[in-house]
């Protein structure tokens, strides 16, 4: 088996290599990263066939252009609805193609999302760090960004031709502007107003939006009170308030901990949907209780395994 | 102390509180419930983050459930109250030599102390790690001398370098990653804190007490700088 190679003509910000997280450091300081969208990164690894855990290349509406230098690969693309063109064939995410020596492929965003993900038949190589190849955006530690004119190996690379065609979006990885958290765990900070404007107004997605997290634009949320409550760890899902009353959504590269009070926690199952909007795009948050959100982790966890299992084959 | 408050976060966690307010009673109760935690995980224990005041602990939901979380958690509480035991001694080199120390005259000036004294006062602290946070590696240590607590800055200051030792109110903190920040920079330390080593990747652990040695430009040199 011989590797193929790429030569990377265009890569959009926040184009970088992600696995499926380096887990159980937040109490070094180090958040989970890891892919913003899970479910859809968990598909394209089982589109392939592929170790659940294996390096994929995560691209943002930024894009990704690749020219295949040598050999051939069959790529997952899978995501958001994304503009793909590989070779001479007009294609959209959700995908499985190959692509061989002297072709292009391309990326670009389409009707919706914010995230697709390229899994490929082989080892794309990468640099790990702490046993994790997932890019920590702000120290750039991990596989890293892709830039253009940097080269990209996937080793052993197969060509899996009874995989390759359409894969089945299922509803669950579509984009969600309705929210379910959990409220708290500094609700207290809140009066009943707040957290009735939490629950009953609309809010948008700023263009404050990256990989650590995203600034909502809504009614005011102020806390009771100066607040200085000492700093303590933050979740992904994290709602935290700033002073001026501004919520914020602590995402892949969240800060590990934070002075600011955390009105709610969007739960496990939105989060992914909640990456893949856009800003501008409008959310409302609907709250319930840690039960029941536990009830839904674990039916959505049975559907997923069924959805994987059929796609794995 | 007050008993810990258990509050739910989502579906995944629950946040353990032992006061609203920093003090070694509370943060010596989250060390107490971490280390028990590391030495007897329920089943479906992913992590603990501990904090100043709480710990957070973070749950396989397919596998287990607040509740059981919850009186899991009690029985670790209740274990004998043995005393925790003193974090592991490291040390910290720093050196507080010309642009290494860009804020020491500031610091002098606001505390009313000559640079030497401000120097004096910072190596004499007895530190301890309270917790990780804002970025890898980035470990806040309590123990500055009140006589150098200064409010931060008014506004961050961008780019700072790897290794600066700053400090602001009673915590110092050595950096890890070129980054903003408010905090008055007195020093810069050639002493990793992301060690590269894979079996030990983060010099500290939460609850390990610091001592910083005040070195040279020259042997910051041969230390190997950062």
């Amino acid at each position: 088996m011989a590797d193929a190679v790429f030569r990377i003509i265009q890569a959009g910000p926040f184009v970088t290599i992600q696995d499926a997280g380096r887990k159980g450091m937040m109490r070094y300081g180090l958040p989970e990263s890891g892919p913003m969208d899970r479910t859809s990164f968990a598909i394209a690894q089982a589109a392939l066939g592929n170790a659940p855990n294996s390096p994929a290349i995560e691209i943002s509406r930024g894009g990704l252009s690749l020219e295949c230098v040598s050999g051939a690969v069959t790529f997952a693309i899978v995501g958001g609805g994304f503009l793909v063109q590989a070779g001479s064939e007009a294609a959209s995410s959700w995908q499985v193609l190959t692509i061989k020596a002297g072709e292009k492929l391309s990326i670009k965003p389409g009707p919706w999302g914010s995230w697709t993900y390229l899994a490929s038949a082989g080892e794309l190589q990468a640099t790990s760090w702490l046993g994790s190849v997932a890019t920590h955006s702000q120290s750039g530690y991990g596989g890293g960004r892709l830039v253009a004119g940097g080269e990209l190996v996937v080793a052993s690379a197969e060509i899996r031709d009874n995989r390759t065609g359409p894969i089945p979006c299922p509803i669950w990885a579509r984009p969600r502007p309705e929210v379910r958290v959990v409220l708290g765990p500094q609700d207290r900070f809140f009066d009943e107003a707040s957290i009735t404007l939490l629950l009953n107004e609309r809010f948008r997605l700023t263009d404050a939006y990256d990989r650590m997290g995203v600034r909502l634009r809504g009614p005011q949320l102020l806390p009771k009170g100066a607040l200085s409550i000492p700093s303590e760890a933050i979740m992904r899902g994290s709602i935290q308030v700033s002073g001026e009353g501004t919520p914020t959504v602590l995402l892949a590269d969240h800060q590990t901990t934070g002075g600011y009070p955390k009105i709610a926690t969007v739960i496990q199952d939105d989060l992914d949907g909640f990456c893949q909007l856009r800003s501008h795009d409008y959310v409302r948050f609907s709250a319930i209780s840690p039960r029941y959100a536990l009830t839904l982790a674990r039916s959505r966890a049975k559907a997923v395994r069924i959805y994987l299992e059929r796609l794995v084959g | 102390m007050d008993a810990p408050r258990f509050r739910p976060v989502a579906d995944h966690a629950i946040l353990v509180e032992f006061g609203e307010t920093i003090t070694d009673a509370a943060h010596d109760a989250v060390l107490k419930l971490d280390r028990a935690l590391a030495a007897h995980p329920f089943a479906g224990f992913n992590e603990a983050i501990p904090a100043f005041v709480n710990l957070l602990v973070d749950f396989d939901p397919l596998i287990t459930d607040h509740d059981t979380v919850e009186t899991a958690l009690y029985r670790l509480l209740a274990l004998p109250a043995a005393a925790v035991a003193k974090g592991q001694m490291r040390e910290v080199l720093v050196c507080y030599e010309g642009a290494f120390g860009q804020d020491l005259k500031e610091v002098a000036t606001r505390t009313g102390l000559s640079e030497e004294a401000v120097i004096n006062a910072h190596l004499s602290g007895d530190y301890k790690v309270f917790m990780y946070g804002f970025a890898p590696g980035y470990a806040y240590l309590a123990g500055v001398p009140t006589i150098l607590q200064l409010p931060r800055k008014p506004s961050p200051i961008r780019d700072i370098e790897a290794g600066a030792v700053m400090i602001a109110s009673a915590q110092c903190l050595v950096t890890t990653l070129i980054m903003p920040t408010g905090w008055w920079i007195i020093g810069r330390s050639p002493t990793r804190i992301l060690t590269d080593d894979p079996v030990r990747p983060f010099l500290f652990d939460v609850g390990d007490q610091v001592r910083f040695r005040r070195i040279s430009l020259t042997e910051f040199d041969i230390a190997g700088g950062l």
